[in-house]
């Protein structure tokens, strides 16, 4: 409805609406793609990053394709990437669900849950760190056995705590998302679906699901693409130990680039999370079905 | 209100900002736009107490003294600035005077043209290079010239010990690896960790591995590694060191979860303190953080030290030690001729003033300047100082941290490496192998 006006007002004044695209044209291009040429053609070059850059062909990617190091990292990243999302998205669609209703409790709820998205990952890092320290955090200062375990410092008890905190940290983000998706289904739907005498289970799988169908592609999405750039979080929790237990591409590209000086491997890297990034965006849109642009209210 | 204060705090710390007041630094004179005047110099160290105060200190005393010739500083945190002076240097924005570690660093520096030939200025200034340690000026030379002036204090990592947590265990500091393999059960069957480690910051277990190479197979085997020979990792000297430091972790030698903690929050300070571990092998300058966050600790005569024990039918001499020889400052080549002179000037007269040796051993360190004795005599810490200055100039070899001195490429490997032998996660010969294939890299 609002989009028909939308397009009527623009056919009325032709040629605004392109100009009004300047600005973030102007930043997607100074601030995406000519630092991600940058990046390309670093790839080909051998440079420390101080002295001179010399292109020296495919010597990078030879040297982080044949790393044992990368199927490592590439695992790792996915299976945070897989973890995360499992953990994420039932909890974020029942919360949102709860969350839209217009009960006052929920409003004042909805405020606290919101709370992890304000604080930055550096913040939130440091902050579990010292709670899971084994010696002098939440465990020993309480005199609990079962939670002063060496936390990070056990390759799957670390990747576990790096899936939980990245949980704890976005679930309010996308259960935003889905109380926005979930208060823009029709009331009468419901009120159809309760006339015949269906459940609140019933009416959460068949009406409440479906509908949000596009709302769990957009929120996947940030979540899949958002989970190959996560650093500062696993860059201050555990430095991507114990061992090499949770280092995904991003920090293995900063430790490459900024700490062994090796920036022509490094950005061959970022052209892989480039590449995945892209990837996975596309194949998520391809999921949503082709009609992604139809509206799944024909009908009311 | 509290949250986006604390957010805004914490960031600064996570994200290392310049500290010091001296942002506008960054405006004003950056190298290579010298234009009509002023000239100024710049320079970027550490901050941190109580180094920061004496390091502001004598750029303030230089600057009292010389209005025309000033120095702008600026303080960085210390994982942050290993990566932005790198960075910095990278784009040809380098301050004038730039503070460092001197070895495989430096070296890197010198192979790209970015610092300064000082040996000229030392031979035509000779009472300054001689007032100064000798063995200071190893991780400044790269192919026999010197690149740097060495500064600051001398901090051989030493093994300190919990004196009250031996006398209620009822036994003596070790005198040898027997004897300390002898330790760990005794200490663990009373719920005493044997050693504190901060396992999450990599280098803190390399200085394990730094004694165990020097006194098996003494300082030849590193620096064939150093000299980038073939297969030097698998020396058998190396290969034993290995595998003892695996034993030590095997029979539970250091405390639960050391690869989760990490020596910059001071996390393994405090099991020392506490006596909830019984040792540690660390810097000398961690005599500053016993003092201060160990409440009585340290005054009351609880905190004991010694150098490394020897190995049995080792060859290393047990007087040998590793850590930092001094610190380094070099000066940018690519600042102008005015900003070249000012750093020179400040290297003559304002490093390691008689002010500025007087602070350093106030804080519990030995300054790198010769004939300091009745001054360290005088001090509170008479007693550490004197040990420090005693391992410092009796050692035949003094080793330089290895994540120092090798490449920074060479180092990244080893200390992801050394993790994983911590971790029993890769064996001794893996671990050779593994970085034997980046010698000389």
């Amino acid at each position: 409805m609002s989009a028909s006006t939308d397009s009527a007002r623009s056919s009325g004044r032709p040629g605004v609406l392109p100009w009004l695209a300047v600005p973030a044209l102007v930043f997607f291009v100074g601030f995406a793609l000519i630092p991600l040429v940058g990046v390309l053609v670093l790839s080909f070059t051998t440079w420390d990053g101080i002295g001179a850059i010399h292109p020296s062909g495919l010597t990078s990617w030879r040297a982080v394709l044949s790393h044992p190091g990368l199927p490592h990292a590439v695992l790792v990243t996915f299976g945070v990437m897989a973890a995360s999302w499992v953990v994420q998205t039932p909890l974020s669609i029942l919360l949102g669900t709860f969350l839209a209703g217009r009960q006052r409790y929920r409003a004042v709820l909805s405020l606290v849950y919101f709370v992890p998205l304000l604080l930055s990952s550096a913040a939130i890092a440091v902050a579990y760190k010292a709670l899971l320290d084994p010696n002098f955090g939440l465990g020993a200062g309480l005199g609990f056995e079962w939670l002063s375990k060496d936390w990070l410092g056990r390759p799957w008890l670390a990747f576990g705590v790096v899936v939980f905190v990245v949980s704890w940290q976005f679930i309010p983000f996308h259960s935003l998302i889905y109380q926005g998706g979930v208060q823009q289904i029709p009331q009468s739907l419901y009120e159809a679906a309760q006339l015949d005498g269906a459940g609140r289970v019933r009416q959460f799988f068949s009406i409440t699901l479906p509908q949000l169908r596009y709302t769990v592609i957009t929120s996947s999405t940030l979540m899949v693409v958002g989970s190959l750039t996560f650093f500062d979080l696993i860059f201050v929790l555990t430095e991507g130990g114990p061992g090499d237990a949770t280092r995904v591409l991003a920090l293995d590209m900063y430790k490459r680039g900024f700490q062994a000086n090796l920036m022509g491997p490094a950005s061959a890297i970022a052209v892989i999370l480039v590449l995945v990034g892209l990837g996975l965006a596309l194949l998520l849109r391809r999921l949503g079905g082709r009609d992604a642009g139809q509206s799944q209210l024909e009908g009311i | 209100m509290a949250v986006p204060l604390s957010r805004r705090t914490l960031l600064g710390l996570a994200a290392g900002l310049p500290v010091s007041a001296a942002l506008t630094a960054c405006g004003t004179s950056g190298p290579g736009k010298s234009g009509g005047g002023g000239g100024k110099a710049t320079y970027w160290y550490l901050s941190g107490q109580p180094q920061e105060d004496v390091r502001t200190g004598a750029v303030e005393r230089y600057n009292e003294a010389n209005p025309k010739g000033r120095i702008t500083p600026t303080t960085f945190q210390n994982d942050a600035y290993k990566t932005k002076i790198k960075t910095a240097i990278g784009a040809g924005q380098a301050p004038t005077i730039i503070w460092g570690w001197g070895g495989g660093t430096l070296r890197s520096y010198v192979e790209a043209g970015q610092v300064e030939d000082l040996t000229s200025w030392f031979d035509e200034n000779a009472e300054i290079k001689k007032r100064l340690f000798p063995s200071s000026f190893g991780a400044a030379t790269v192919d026999g010239k010197i690149y740097a002036m060495p500064c600051e204090t001398v901090e051989p990592v030493v093994l300190f010990y919990n004196k009250k947590v031996f006398d209620q265990v009822g036994v003596e500091p070790p005198e040898s690896w027997d004897d300390i393999m002898a330790l760990v059960p005794k200490f663990n069957a009373k719920g005493i960790a044997p050693f504190s480690l901060g396992g999450q910051s990599r280098w803190t277990n390399m200085m394990w591995l730094e004694f165990l190479f020097d006194r098996i197979g003494g300082p030849e085997v590193f620096q064939a590694v150093f000299d980038g020979e073939k297969d030097a990792w698998s020396h058998p000297a190396a290969i034993e060191a290995l595998t003892k430091v695996q034993e030590l972790v095997k029979a539970d030698g250091f405390i639960k979860g050391f690869s989760s903690i990490t020596a910059d929050s001071n996390a393994d300070q405090a099991l020392l303190h506490t006596g909830k571990a019984a040792m540690m092998l660390h810097g000398t300058w961690t005599y500053g953080i016993q003092q201060a966050d160990g409440g009585d600790f340290v005054s009351s005569g609880g905190l004991g030290f010694m150098n490394f024990p020897t190995v049995e039918g080792g060859k290393g001499d047990p007087g040998n030690t590793v850590g930092n020889p001094a610190q380094y400052l070099s000066i940018s080549s690519k600042a102008d001729a005015e900003q070249k002179k000012i750093a020179k000037d400040f290297f003559a007269t304002g490093v390691l003033a008689d002010e500025e040796v007087k602070e350093w051993i106030d804080n519990g360190s030995v300054p790198i300047v010769q004939g300091t004795e009745k001054l360290l005599a005088q001090s509170e810490s008479a007693e550490f100082l004197q040990f420090t200055y005693d391992i410092a100039s009796n050692a035949k070899s003094f080793g330089q941290s290895w994540d120092q001195a090798l490449s920074p490429t060479a180092a990244e490997t080893l200390l992801d490496n050394i993790v994983k032998l911590f971790q029993l996660a890769v064996s001794p010969r893996q671990f050779a192998d593994n970085l034997n294939a980046v010698i000389g890299k």
